[in-house]
């Protein structure tokens, strides 16, 4: 269980200033727990938690505060990150948060009623709407800020000195990959301001936690980031199994690290073709998609699905490599290697690429990690962050490779980390497979691991475990935990509440998406409207995971 | 035969029908509102090893003026229902509506407070693809079977008249 440092409501503000002069100057997550059903009284219904990374990466502090009443001051001063993160929370819990400068629902819509993660909060209950935020008040305010306009006595607003045109991009658009919307000011074709609205595919994923099992929940993690799907499995059920402290053997974290980097690959390759079609090089699109449908064949062999896999369980997995799994492994490998090298060819010195991608939608080092972002899209700002190396898990320690960072943070910098980021994840397979340990697939605690079918059927003890836990699920102790992995967008983590039984009292996803795309309105403006639709693409911005 | 006998009045309209439906089989246009994990398996559909294109219908646009097949690709939640609405009403007749996926058909598993339970709660469906997500061969098998449809004239243009949607009182 992560050690929780409890903090006085009124302190906060101060405690976390002094933290952030320490070193502690990565916000994680903010998230709050209703605690008015939790099986041991606490001081108060709701506390808020907030998770702090260190400069160094490698230490992470969890901090939690009760409160007597539903109020607490920002720090969306401190860090740029927490505006986002601390909206979800007001509209999530309806916890309000004093002098934050637009605080206003961002996953439910505007017409919502009530506060959906309250336990009082019936979990069906759905409100329909009616009508689209237009977002002209955020917007407003955006220009106030920027001083494209100003504030006349009478209230209204100065005439505008430049000839605005206002555009929605998304959330139907083929560029806004989904489910995103940016409405836009545009001077001519340069974008003046820009907000975002997001929580189009908010499907309800922390509460839906809240009445499934353990192991039911690895099915809707699969869908979070449904372009990696197994890497999301792991995460969970890594979390859970440093709950339970039971620690597993050599073969499944093998098994678990060849797949978390195949999984990146898998990811990468969709990221990149995707982008590649944004800025019109199509060919590229059938060059990379190819040896993904690859590695969808050997994963529905492996697995039994091609896209959302469910394959890893609380203890281990739900069944072992087939015969023949390695020589398939190597064969897609061999036509990833060569979708990037033909991909490669066609844009590493084309002049189109280069002219559309450098100095385009830049992001420096300091904003990147003020706004709390990881993974590809902040090692291109040239910050060697991964957990991989900084918080090794699984044996990572011991696998020879390199990170790969950017320099500048620009558009390039984010696609050609993640080629080099194929490379490297090809070298920790190879290095996996060489040297894979024998064991058992799953932990032998029958707690928490299925029987084998045959005790099932044949033995009473058998048929009563599978019951067990199958129904009442795997009993995790009380508690509460935050445990992380450097999943293919970045630091993927969970924190879950435990109250002894086997459903979660409450789980909340640290998701790499949310925080980058809250940096991307900066990021755009300033900048050319067809650039902002490749900012878009290269952040591979995921709406199953942002918005949850 | 007479010009105006009734048999051979017939007889051309049939055979116009026919043209119509091979000319609307082969050239659907689909606009795909992909929201999430299916619209991942469209791409698939798209890509080279499935290819859309050997059935006619890969011009895929995202204007939903240009097109006639309205492909909903994801879970839709309470938040986007209204877009998907009016995206519907912007495309002209005649039009179609697969809905793909489990989300799409009913909600899937997501039955919570933001999910909307079925598309059909908004706008009129022709086919239901089920899979969470489908392979690609559902959705292939859904456009056949569309085509099929569509080259037998089993479709009413007027099928959808009294449909109302939950959103369309407003």
């Amino acid at each position: 269980m992560s050690e929780i440092i409890i903090v006085p409501h009124a302190k906060i503000y101060a405690y976390i200033l002094e933290k952030f002069s320490d070193g502690f100057n990565y916000l994680l997550d903010i998230t709050a727990i209703d605690y008015s059903e939790y099986i041991i009284k606490q001081e108060e219904d709701f506390a808020l938690v907030y998770i702090l990374r260190h400069e160094n990466f490698k230490e992470h502090l969890v901090l939690k505060t009760y409160l007597p009443e539903l109020k607490i001051e920002t720090i969306s001063d401190v860090f740029k990150g927490a505006d986002w993160l601390e909206r979800e929370v007001y509209d999530q819990y309806g916890i309000t948060f004093v002098n934050h400068p637009n605080l206003r629902r961002i996953l439910n819509h505007k017409e919502f009623i009530g506060h959906p993660l309250c336990k009082s909060y019936p979990i069906t209950k759905g409100q329909f709407l009616y009508e689209t935020d237009d977002l002209l008040d955020e917007m407003n305010n955006r220009l106030l800020s920027k001083s494209v306009v100003c504030k006349l006595e009478s209230g209204s607003f100065s005439e505008c000195n430049k000839d605005l045109m206002f555009l929605n991009l998304g959330p139907s658009h083929p560029a806004s990959h989904g489910t995103i919307r940016t409405f836009v000011a545009l001077d001519g074709e340069t974008i003046e301001c820009a907000v975002s609205e997001i929580g189009y595919l908010h499907r309800g994923f922390e509460k839906s936690c809240e009445n499934h099992t353990y192991n039911q929940i690895v099915p809707y993690t699969d869908r979070l980031n449904y372009c990696s799907a197994i890497s999301n499995n792991i995460a969970f059920v890594k979390a859970v199994e440093e709950m339970l402290g039971v620690a597993i053997n050599e073969r499944i974290q093998a098994i678990r690290v060849m797949l978390l980097e195949l999984s990146r690959i898998e990811d990468h390759v969709v990221c990149l073709a995707a982008v590649l079609v944004d800025m019109g090089g199509l060919t590229n699109y059938w060059y990379m998609y190819n040896p993904r449908e690859d590695i969808y064949d050997l994963l529905s062999k492996l697995t039994g699905a091609r896209l959302t896999n469910s394959y890893m369980r609380v203890g281990g997995m739900a069944n072992d490599l087939y015969e023949g799994f390695e020589a398939d492994l190597q064969e897609v490998i061999k036509k990833v290697q060569y979708g990037v090298a033909q991909t490669l060819s066609l844009i590493k010195h084309n002049r189109i690429f280069h002219d559309r991608t450098q100095n385009v939608g830049v992001i420096s080092a300091e904003n990147a990690i003020s706004y709390a972002m990881t993974g590809p899209n902040l090692r291109a700002t040239g910050v060697a962050f991964d957990m991989r190396k900084d918080a090794p898990y699984y044996g990572y320690e011991k696998y020879k490779f390199d990170v790969v960072v950017g320099s500048v943070g620009d558009v390039y910098d984010r696609v050609m980390v993640r080629f080099g980021e194929i490379d490297e994840s090809i070298k920790i397979i190879n290095q996996v497979m060489q040297n894979l340990p024998e064991g058992e697939i799953n932990v032998k605690n029958a707690s928490i691991a299925l029987p084998k079918k045959e005790a099932v059927y044949t033995t009473i003890e058998g048929a009563m475990n599978q019951f067990k836990l199958t129904f009442e699920g795997v009993k995790v102790p009380l508690g509460e935990h935050y445990s992380s992995i450097e999943a293919t967008n970045g630091e993927l983590g969970f924190f879950i509440v435990s109250d002894g039984s086997g459903t979660p009292y409450k789980v909340k996803v640290k998701a790499p998406s949310f925080t980058a795309m809250s940096a991307y309105p900066e990021i755009v403006e300033g900048g050319q409207l067809a650039d902002a639709i490749l900012t878009l693409g290269s952040l591979n911005i995921i709406a199953g995971e942002m918005d949850r | 035969m007479e010009l105006n006998s009734p048999s051979l009045e017939v007889a051309i309209t049939t055979t116009l029908d026919e043209a119509i439906g091979w000319a609307r089989e082969s050239s659907l246009w689909p606009m795909i509102f992909g929201t999430a994990c299916c619209a991942i398996e469209f791409m698939s559909v798209a890509a080279s090893k499935y290819d859309i294109s050997r059935f006619g219908a890969e011009v895929v646009r995202f204007s939903p003026r240009q097109a006639d097949l309205l492909i909903v690709a994801g879970t839709i939640t309470y938040k986007q229902a209204p877009i998907l609405k009016q995206i519907y009403e912007q495309m002209s007749e005649p039009k179609w509506v697969i809905s793909m996926g489990a989300c799409a058909c009913s909600g899937g598993f997501y039955d919570n407070y933001t999910t909307l339970q079925g598309i059909d709660e908004i706008i009129p469906v022709d086919l239901y693809v089920g899979g969470c997500p489908p392979r690609p061969e559902a959705l292939i098998d859904a456009l056949l079977s569309l085509q099929n449809d569509l080259r037998t004239n089993k479709y009413n243009p007027n099928r959808h008249k009294d449909f109302k949607g939950r959103l369309d009182h407003v």
